[in-house]
């Protein structure tokens, strides 16, 4: 793959929720690396764990034990700031209910990430514009989420996770709320992303139509990774 | 990066219009009311020191005796005499005029009518020193004064109830058994202060009413009328050194007369404006709390309401810090909003309250700056609990959460 450490990585992550007689195992010494450029799908039945996975690798989420390592940082240490510049910089989210904010421009939505990190206006207009142009949006920046169509939300979804060029997009069911064809159309761009840019995708799915457009899928069960498979090059 | 953060308040604010003006009514109101009944209350007292200025102006008033609690106090002080009246003018520098005066209640009668009058013993420094205008005839002559001549100037009133509008000029007067002739009459000086008719008043040379009324040479008040408002103290100083020396009074010994100043009234007026004042700031202050704890209410409400979007705030990299601001922001935009809309209320009110109090509209540009500045640290204080909380949350739990 590439050079330095991998994008990450997971030693023996454990993860229990509420505690006594009420604890609850979501992860149970879970070892898993991550490349950079991958395209992972993750699958699993409900409570197996991906969910918890995924908000660890999104530095959302810390281990109960085991080491998760961030381009080789023990993101453990890192205070809670550092882990949101950790997400400002490397990470972004989409998710499957989309998360705009209402009533807010499609441009707004997307200029939120650049905002935070203090990009001055007129840089963030271009960024954002170029962004939603990428995923297909030129002529609807100013419309609403109301205004848009699901797979179109789900696009200014993509576009605000990709306008500041991160590493790693996290994207949790993110054809979940859609239609096969949006669903398949949201897949070409995720796919067109990773393979043009070079972002890393992992992506939570229970649908195995759009695993298929992964190269790596990786199945969890019970706190566990059950299996683990690459698909052949095509 | 806060100005964006403004507009990013103003355009969530924009989202809840009806919510945040309701939010708002507790300080528009508290504001309003404050801006009103300080605005108001100014033009009131206003007209207050404008009416207490028409017993005189820059006026020293001395009487016998000392002002002392409870009974007894000043009967058997010497009164005054017109040697003491000659020093003081002689003495004083920096003076308008030094106007002694006697006075009584007595029925002034003109044919078959007759009116209750303050019949008045003084010289000619009177008119100067209370500030009263002749409007016909003229006043006291030297010679009528120093022979005390039986000629006397009357108020607006007793023109009015005696004369019916007819010339008074000319006219002789009865007072008890003696008779005077009328040589001017006043303009109306309206009520005093204190409610008594000022224009029911015959005024006559000092030594005519010694003579022909009193039976003795006694002066009850001197009145003194200083130049410069910045004058009295000193003025008043050198008087009471003049009469100690006159009376005799040796060091160490208390006076045995009073020297009150017309502006240490004012001044006893202008503190019970200070407490009417601090009573009201008091009143504001509660409404601005109401008003507060209102925001704080809304703001939490938002939050919870919000908490989805702080989630995704949280997830996309927005640091606890700027979450915080945000909120923060919001609740002293809001407040600012109230406040600044309260403002405007509270002028209206105040405006509209003058006209129909005639009295003046005096706005004063510190009470409203204080009442801005109050608004925002509404703001900042009650808003910083909900936005604390909005920076703590968890992202995973805010983002679950429908």
């Amino acid at each position: 793959m590439s050079d330095g450490p991998p994008l990450v990585s997971f030693a023996g992550v454990t993860r229990f929720y509420g505690e006594g007689g009420g604890l609850v195992r979501a992860l149970a010494g879970v070892d898993l690396t991550i490349g950079k450029g991958e395209f992972i799908a993750i699958m699993g039945p409900s409570g197996s764990g991906k969910s918890t996975a995924m908000n660890i690798i999104g530095c959302l989420d810390r281990p109960s034990s085991g080491s998760f390592k961030f381009l080789g940082v023990e993101v453990n240490q890192l205070s809670q700031d550092q882990r949101a510049l950790l997400r400002r910089n490397f990470i972004g989210f989409v998710f499957q209910g989309f998360n705009l904010l209402n009533r807010t421009t499609a441009i707004e939505n997307v200029e939120l990430p650049l905002i935070y990190r203090g990009t001055p206006k007129r840089e963030r207009r271009e960024r954002a514009l170029e962004a939603l142009h990428l995923v297909g949006l030129q002529g609807r920046e100013r419309h609403t989420p109301g205004e848009l169509s699901g797979g179109q939300q789900q696009r200014v979804a993509i576009a605000r996770a990709i306008v500041t060029g991160p590493l790693l997009l996290l994207a949790d069911e993110p054809t979940g709320n859609l239609d096969s064809q949006r669903s398949h159309e949201i897949m070409e761009l995720i796919a067109r992303l990773n393979g043009e840019r070079g972002i890393t995708v992992v992506m939570v799915t229970h649908e195995p139509e759009m695993a298929d457009f992964a190269h790596r899928t990786i199945r969890f069960v019970d706190g566990h990774i059950a299996s683990d498979g690459r698909k052949q090059a095509a | 990066m806060l100005w964006e953060t403004v507009k990013l308040a103003m355009s969530s604010i924009r989202r809840n219009v009806l919510r945040s003006v309701l939010t708002l009514l507790g300080i528009v109101i508290g504001v309003g009311a404050v801006i009103a009944m300080v605005t108001l209350g100014n033009g009131a007292s206003s007209k207050v020191q404008e009416n207490l200025a028409k017993l005189g102006s820059n006026m020293l008033i001395v009487r016998p005796g000392q002002t002392t609690f409870g009974p007894g106090g000043s009967t058997d002080a010497r009164s005054f005499d017109e040697r003491d009246v000659a020093a003081l003018k002689n003495e004083l520098s920096g003076i308008r005029g030094v106007a002694p005066t006697a006075q009584k209640q007595m029925k002034v009668v003109f044919g078959a009518l007759n009116y209750d009058a303050t019949v008045t013993g003084t010289n000619s420094d009177w008119f100067t020193v209370q500030d009263w205008v002749l409007e016909d005839g003229q006043p006291f002559s030297e010679t009528e004064l120093r022979a005390g001549s039986s000629v006397c100037v009357i108020g607006a009133t007793l023109t009015r109830e005696l004369f019916a509008g007819q010339d008074p000029i000319g006219e002789r007067l009865r007072i008890g058994s003696f008779s005077c002739e009328v040589i001017g009459r006043l303009a109306a000086k309206g009520q005093s202060a204190f409610g008594s008719d000022q224009d029911a008043v015959l005024v006559l040379p000092l030594r005519g009413y010694h003579r022909r009324i009193a039976g003795n040479t006694r002066i009850g008040t001197i009145s003194i009328s200083v130049t410069e408002a910045a004058d009295i103290p000193r003025v008043q100083r050198h008087a009471e050194d003049v009469l100690r020396e006159r009376r005799r009074i040796v060091p160490g010994e208390e006076d045995d007369f009073t020297i009150r100043d017309l502006t240490q009234i004012l001044a006893t007026m202008a503190s019970t404006t200070a407490i009417l004042t601090g009573l009201l700031g008091a009143v504001a202050a509660v409404s601005l709390l109401v008003g507060g704890i209102g925001i704080m209410n809304i703001m939490l409400v938002s939050v919870t309401e919000r908490t989805r979007e702080i989630g995704i705030r949280l997830a996309i990299g927005a640091l606890e810090r700027q979450v915080l601001t945000q909120f923060l922001v919001e609740a002293v935009v809001l407040a600012l909003f109230g406040g600044l809309i309260g403002i405007a209320i509270g002028l209206g009110l105040a405006a509209a309250g003058a006209a129909v109090m005639d009295v003046p509209f005096n706005a004063d540009i510190r009470v409203i700056a204080l009442a801005f500045a109050v608004s925002a640290l509404t703001g900042v204080i009650f808003g910083f609990f909900p936005a604390r909380r909005a920076a703590r949350l968890d992202p995973i739990e805010a983002l679950r959460r429908e």
